[in-house]
């Protein structure tokens, strides 16, 4: 168990730096107050519109919030949806 | 007329209480006159960690209920000349007190004293929202692990959507030797996180534990460390400028000289 810490401290860096990675990625979830029924509304309403112009690939779905940094270093929460097509639609 | 400021963090076993206690004993020893409110009903601790739990006779409660005046409930420190405990009730509940009555009550004690200090409960429920009712001013105290800065995180959101603007920062239980090996966040990893004016450092010190057991607040003994950044603290509340500790060399061998020859930063 100590050999698979001691592995993983070696590529992630210091167990601080993890921290402050874990703790700014769920400050993006509390800071923008989402909820994981608020993340499935989006998500249905995105396939909606999305499904009038193309065909997708359901299971591969995958929408959340993550967060961005700004130019000047600051992070601020985004909106990542990656979303695999079948095929377009002819229109 | 005082201002009122209230001690909070969301998370429990930070450090609040301490840090009421050893502000509040502080800002007498720089002569003003302090009252500190223990406003965790219920789960009353300020006392003890005081050193006064022997001389309650009224509560908080008591005073916002009328069963006495507001003078019969403060508990005066004779250690501490200008320094005042409001116990928190022990056998109620935090619904004990409105918003209104902790509103009426600090309104009240700032035209006694220079400073009001409010030991915020634990948690963001009606103990909080109490606590936080009167005051104007707040201080976060939070510590180097994610639980600790997360829930600080959050109750900054809360005080400002309370309009207690501008919250000032205190990282209690920093270990300089750990901050070194990379294994626990620094103070700038932290202010950026948060970013919110930091007011204080306090380093990990074993003799808060055994102040704590005398009921004896640690800014009274020179060689705490704990203990001198409280009064640092206590000073730039009163608008003084202190240099943050420097606390490698205060861990080092002119730190340890320094103290020696009782010269403090």
């Amino acid at each position: 168990m100590l050999d698979v810490f001691k592995f993983f401290g070696k590529d992630e860096g210091s167990s601080k730096d993890l921290a402050k990675e874990r703790l700014k990625l769920v400050l993006v979830h509390d800071r923008t107050n989402c909820s994981p029924n608020f993340l499935e509304m989006v998500k249905g309403d995105l396939l909606n519109v999305i499904s009038d112009y193309m065909e997708i690939e359901e299971d591969g779905l995958d929408i959340r919030i993550t967060k961005t940094k700004r130019s000047d270093d600051s992070v601020m929460p985004a909106l990542i949806a990656n979303i695999p097509i079948k095929k377009m639609k002819d229109r | 007329m005082g201002e009122v400021i209230v001690v909070t963090s969301g998370k429990g076993g930070v450090g609040k209480t301490t840090t009421t206690a050893n502000i509040g004993a502080a800002l007498a020893m720089q002569n003003k006159s302090v009252v500190v409110i223990d406003a965790d009903i219920g789960l009353r601790n300020l006392d003890v960690v005081l050193g006064l739990e022997n001389r309650i006779v009224y509560d908080l409660v008591d005073v916002v209920e009328g069963v006495c005046r507001l003078k019969q409930g403060l508990i005066r420190d004779k250690r501490f000349d200008g320094l005042h405990l409001l116990p928190a009730a022990q056998t109620k509940d935090k619904t004990a007190v409105s918003p209104k009555q902790m509103i009426n009550l600090c309104k009240e004690l700032k035209e006694m004293y220079d400073y009001v200090l409010v030991d915020c409960p634990a948690g963001i429920e009606q103990g909080f929202k109490n606590a936080i009712a009167g005051a104007d001013r707040a201080i976060v105290v939070t510590t180097p692990e994610i639980s600790a800065v997360r829930d600080a995180d959050r109750i900054i959101g809360l005080l400002e959507a309370a309009e207690i603007n501008n919250p000032m920062l205190i990282i209690n239980r920093i270990r300089i030797e750990m901050v070194k090996k990379g294994d626990m966040m620094n103070i700038e990893d932290m202010t950026d996180i948060l970013a919110i004016d930091l007011l204080g450092i306090v380093p990990d010190d074993e003799y808060i534990v055994i102040s704590t057991n005398k009921g004896e607040p640690a800014v009274r003994d020179e060689k705490s460390m704990a203990g001198q950044a409280f009064r640092n603290i206590a000073k730039r509340l009163i608008g003084e400028e202190v240099p943050f500790m420097d606390l490698e060399i205060q861990e080092g061998f002119i730190g340890r000289l320094a103290k020696l020859f009782g010269i403090s930063k």
